[in-house]
């Protein structure tokens, strides 16, 4: 039997009724009695010592409420912001976190760090206050390049650590790797850039603090995927306010991307100044500031080797890289170049030995965290690009290459070199489904005939893993991260048979209000009209660790499902009561309960009134129908597949044309199978961004931001992108009662290594990424 | 964006005494109000020319084809008149900006800015147009002097551009992939007074690309620019592209320019 919008189903989502009617609620739409605005003066400079601030001509100016700078935060006693996982590194020395104070103390170290924070009646009065702000600067020499920041006699940004270094870390077996080497038939070596990216949520980040000062309570409203993690941070390191006594919510959010996972300076400066003057303040950030102060993404340098038998087997692997940490470390930027990377790099393969190297350092650009796929993408880029190096070298096709060296469907449990346990999969299964897809033999006479018309056509692959459902505690712990990543979850049915999940996910675009409702549809036979989502606030859900990692059906679904579980073995207690059987005899199936071998049955909500009316009711049993769960799984989960780009290229002007693309990807069981496909979609969009468009420029002399709008930072359109051909194998995860896997980053995971491997594929040449018009052109017609 | 005054009157004599020294007119706004919105214009006063119904419209007058200052992009895109006397003309202004600029912006507003990368220059250029304003007429050559520099003196105001009818014309862009804004476009009309090749894009301001124009003259076909090249010297260079590069698009697009040309 299923069940109408159950799982499985591609119900339309719930929640875009009030976004394409424009009745969301977005956080600068929000307005307080009294409110004032706040707005930060910002560093012109990418170094600089500050030698003093004159506030006295902004603090008199119309309409000014009032202006604090660093010192006064300090004064306070509010903490610096925290990196909140430990990397040790190489020497068993632990990870460089210099102070970073939500507005500058004695020296600013990137173009847009905070210098004073200025609060006024309007906004335009506070940017014209702002301007009347003194500030003596002596003026450093930046570096803004991570090769140049960890060479010799660079700049030096934190006298805490040394030569720029936050850490040197390692993974892996570096003998048996060195040894592999040395005896190999073959070595492939390939050098990559994986470039800087800047996030670009359609909403910018936004911030509405409040202070009661009745009951001491502060709330803050803020574009956050993670309100709890946000208010813990902010009570526990920051002492902003015990955490009883601050509300942190997160309203309809327009996009995240990772970049509001983190607690920023912006934010926390918000709720403190709040209090400071006892009025509401509101703090929206325009889109320059969104380029200058969003966390941004990727930026590593990479050297890498695979080592090959004669007969095509792969021996061993081994990465060096070059991380970019920007001016400060960002709440979670130490794991995503080690834990989110180095353990991801034995790929779908088997790999007898692997050896992963990462010198993270400090530059004077802005702070680098996660960014959808955070680490993984940039695994991929170098496993794959690798791949692909290897088969050319050995002459070999490279999906046969690929395939000859998969990690079997018979193979699972499987224990990586790097750390890992793959949980299940079938690598061969979607790499021929994309081939099969892709039309992948008849290539050749596709590329025969762009010749004919002076073009040249390349097909590219990428078999990607990624390790998501971000958790277990116990694993993470063990890694250095500082918090615990399981989920909780509230169904409540309301006497009439309503229900209401709250999830300590967060959906800022990801579909948790309709994906979710159809679980309860599925499993509780409630129509999922009748479901209602809440999230992102703090003082109604339990607690939450928020959304990132494709980690919310994985974890949180499964958080919903074990509180269903819960619902349904009181609803069986009740179920036996009234239909006078043993509890034992009570079947159940879709919200419907039934006593076996007979005809009689209850709903679900008809139990439901009756434990909020418990007029005839199981002497033992509480009254009402709520249950919470809290789930933290065993393993994270492993969704992987194969995307195949393949490319039409101009040689006049070496403009890249995406002629297909095919996605095959294991997801485990897909609950909405739309919602998956757009998300595929957005990620391979923003994939194709990474490797065709998208880059963050610094001027290296001035350290100044090349791209901070939309005029110089280019992102995807719809007609940069292929229509895309989207299948799911599914094997399901055994790792979560769901049996998912996520879906949110395979797109922009898979996507720039299959691009790339296209180009390169067209034009016989390696190139780095973004593959722009000009630098395709110059490599067709380099020697 | 800092306060200003803000005036909109209704006819040109009234909105040339109405600009003063710190003033600035208001046209459709596309590169104005985003350059105040980030506080890098102060005027004192916007005079608003949307209220001046004598500069809009478009009509042909025998050889000639008659744009008002105040004509918005799409106007252009869509006329009828337009598309039938120089349908370059047309093909170009559809492919300024976005939908949202091409709703808002002008002919006037886009010439008067002489932005280094505006499809507009390239046309006027290259079909030897006429810039009119309420004190005189200016040919585009003389119109167009540097970057973001044009002829106009202080209080002029374009009133229309006048257009001579080619026997053909074509323009090719190579739009900048993030702004969309011309990297290089070249613009190639066969006129009564012969072959005229007019280059946006790849320099400080639209220039002529003479012996393009001489080849033409004799063989009007995409061969016979393929293989003149451009010196790059004294080209633009940023993180968009280099001189070299924008010297080969100037080739590339030269020859896609005349293979469109109708």
């Amino acid at each position: 039997m299923s069940v109408e919008n159950g799982i499985g189903a591609s119900v339309r989502r719930k929640e875009d009724q009030r976004f394409i009617t424009g009745n969301g609620h977005y956080l600068d739409d929000m307005n307080r009695a009294g409110q004032a605005y706040g707005y930060f003066l910002r560093s012109p400079y990418a170094f600089a010592k500050i030698k003093n601030i004159d506030l006295s001509a902004a603090k008199s100016a119309p309409g000014v409420v009032d202006i604090f700078t660093g010192a006064d935060m300090v004064a306070d006693g509010i903490g610096g912001l925290i990196c909140g996982w430990g990397i040790t590194s190489k020497d068993g020395s632990p990870h460089k976190a210099p102070p970073h104070n939500s507005m500058a103390v004695d020296a600013v170290r990137h173009v847009g760090d905070q210098v004073a924070f200025v609060i006024a009646e309007t906004l335009e009065q506070a940017k014209n206050a702002a301007e009347l702000i003194e500030v003596g600067y002596e003026v450093l020499t930046p570096v803004t390049n991570i090769a140049k920041a960890l060479a010799p006699g660079a700049p030096q940004i934190h006298e805490e650590a040394p030569g720029n270094l936050c850490y040197d870390w390692e993974l892996g077996d570096k003998a048996a790797v060195d040894a592999a080497f040395a005896n190999a038939a073959h070595v492939s070596k390939i050098d990559l850039v994986n470039n800087r990216l800047s996030p670009n949520p359609m909403e910018p980040r936004a911030a509405l603090g409040e202070y009661d000062a009745g009951s001491g309570e502060l709330t803050l409203h803020t574009t956050s995927q993670n309100p709890h993690v946000a208010r813990l941070i902010m009570s526990a390191f920051l002492g902003i306010a015990p955490e009883n006594k601050l509300r942190v919510v997160a309203p309809d959010v327009g996009g995240g991307f990772g970049s509001k996972i983190f607690v920023y300076a912006e934010e926390t400066t918000t709720i403190w100044a709040a209090r400071k003057i006892n009025r509401p303040v509101k703090w929206t950030a325009d889109r320059s500031e969104a380029f200058l102060t969003d966390a941004h993404g990727r930026d590593h340098v990479t050297h890498a080797e695979l080592a090959t038998d004669n007969d095509g087997k792969i021996l061993a692997f081994r990465v060096s890289t070059k991380a970019n940490m920007g001016a400060y470390l960002s709440t979670f930027a130490s794991a995503v170049p080690t834990y989110l990377y180095g353990t991801l790099l034995s790929g779908q393969y088997k790999i007898p030995s692997i050896y992963c190297e990462v010198q993270a350092g400090f530059t004077n650009t802005t702070p680098v965290d996660a960014y959808r796929g955070a680490g993984r993408p940039e695994a991929t880029y170098v496993v794959e690009r690798m791949m692909d190096t290897a088969a050319k070298d050995l002459k070999m096709d490279p999906t046969e290459f690929r395939l000859k060296n998969f990690i079997q469907p018979d193979a699972y449990p499987y224990e990586t070199p790097v750390i890992m346990t793959y949980d299940s999969g079938d690598y061969p299964l979607a790499m021929n489904l994309a081939k099969e897809m892709i039309d992948y033999n008849g290539f050749a006479a596709r590329k025969a005939q762009s010749e004919a018309n002076g073009k040249l056509r390349g097909i590219g692959v990428a078999a990607y893993i990624e390790a998501c459902g971000i958790a277990p505690s116990a694993a993470v712990g063990s890694l250095g991260a500082g918090v615990g990543l399981w989920e909780s979850a509230e169904v409540r049915f309301n006497p009439t048979g309503s229900v209401t999940v709250f999830t300590g996910s967060h959906s800022h675009g990801q579909g948790h209000e309709t994906t979710f409702a159809q679980i309860i549809a599925d499993k509780l036979g409630v129509p999922i009209d009748s479901v209602e989502v809440v999230h992102g606030d703090t003082s109604k859900v339990p607690f939450g660790m928020g959304t990132y990692g494709s980690r919310s059906l994985a974890v949180g679904g499964s958080a919903i499902v074990k509180a269903v579980d819960k619902i349904v073995e009181k609803s069986k207690k009740i179920a036996a009561h009234l239909m006078e059987a043993s509890v034992e005899d009570i079947e159940h199936e879709h919200g419907v309960f039934s006593v076996a071998g007979t005809d009689k049955k209850l709903t679900m909500g008809e139990i439901a009134f009756a434990a909020y009316v418990p007029h005839n009711y199981p002497a033992d049993l509480e009254p009402g129908m709520a249950e919470n769960a809290f789930y933290d799984p065993l393993n994270f989960t492993f969704p992987a597949g194969t995307h195949i780009a393949e490319v039409e290229i101009d040689p006049a002007t070496g403009v890249v044309d995406i002629v297909d693309w095919a996605a095959a990807d294991d997801f485990g069981n897909v609950i909405n199978p739309m919602i998956v496909e757009g998300q595929v979609h957005g990620g391979v969009a923003q994939g194709i961004g990474q490797a065709l468009l998208e880059g963050v420029i610094y001027d290296e002399e001035s350290g100044q931001l090349l791209t901070g709008s939309y005029m110089d930072y280019c992102m995807p359109r719809a007609d940069d992108l292929p229509n895309f051909r989207v299948a799911t194998t599914n094997t399901p995860c055994p790792s979560n009662p769901l049996g998912v896997k996520g879906c949110g980053e395979a797109g922009a995971i898979a996507g720039p290594a299959a691009l790339m491997n296209a180009i390169v594929n067209a034009i016989g040449k390696d190139i780095d990424m973004p593959a722009t018009p000009e630098k395709v052109w110059r490599a067709i017609n380099s020697n | 964006m800092y306060s200003f005054d803000y005036e909109r009157p209704s006819g040109v004599n009234e909105a040339a005494s109405a600009i003063g020294e710190d003033d600035k007119f208001l046209a459709g706004g596309q590169t104005l109000i985003p350059t105040l919105k980030l506080r890098l214009a102060q005027p004192g006063k916007l005079v608003d020319l949307s209220g001046i119904s004598e500069l809009k419209g478009i009509s042909v007058n025998g050889s000639e084809l008659s744009v008002g200052a105040m004509t918005r992009h799409v106007d252009v895109a869509d006329s009828a008149d337009v598309k039938s006397a120089i349908p370059a003309l047309a093909q170009l202004a559809s492919h300024i900006g976005d939908a949202q600029v091409r709703n808002r912006g002008t002919i006037g507003g886009s010439i008067s800015n002489n932005d280094p990368a505006a499809d507009y220059p390239a046309a006027l250029v290259g079909l030897g147009a006429t810039v009119h304003t309420n004190k005189r007429s200016i040919s585009a050559e003389d119109f167009f002097v540097d970057l973001f520099e044009t002829a106009l003196e202080d209080g002029e105001l374009v009133t229309k551009v006048t257009f001579p009818i080619p026997e053909k014309a074509g323009y090719a862009k190579f739009p900048n992939p993030a702004s969309r804004f011309a990297l290089t476009g070249v613009f190639v009309a066969k006129t009564a007074s012969g072959v005229r090749v007019a280059v946006t894009g790849a320099g400080p301001c639209v220039f002529r690309q003479t012996d393009m124009e001489a080849a033409l003259s004799s063989n009007f076909s995409p061969d016979a620019v393929s293989g003149i090249k451009t010196e790059a010297s004294g080209l633009n260079a940023d993180i968009h592209a280099s001189a070299d590069y924008r010297a080969n698009l100037i080739t590339v697009m030269a020859a896609r320019a005349v293979k469109a040309a109708s």
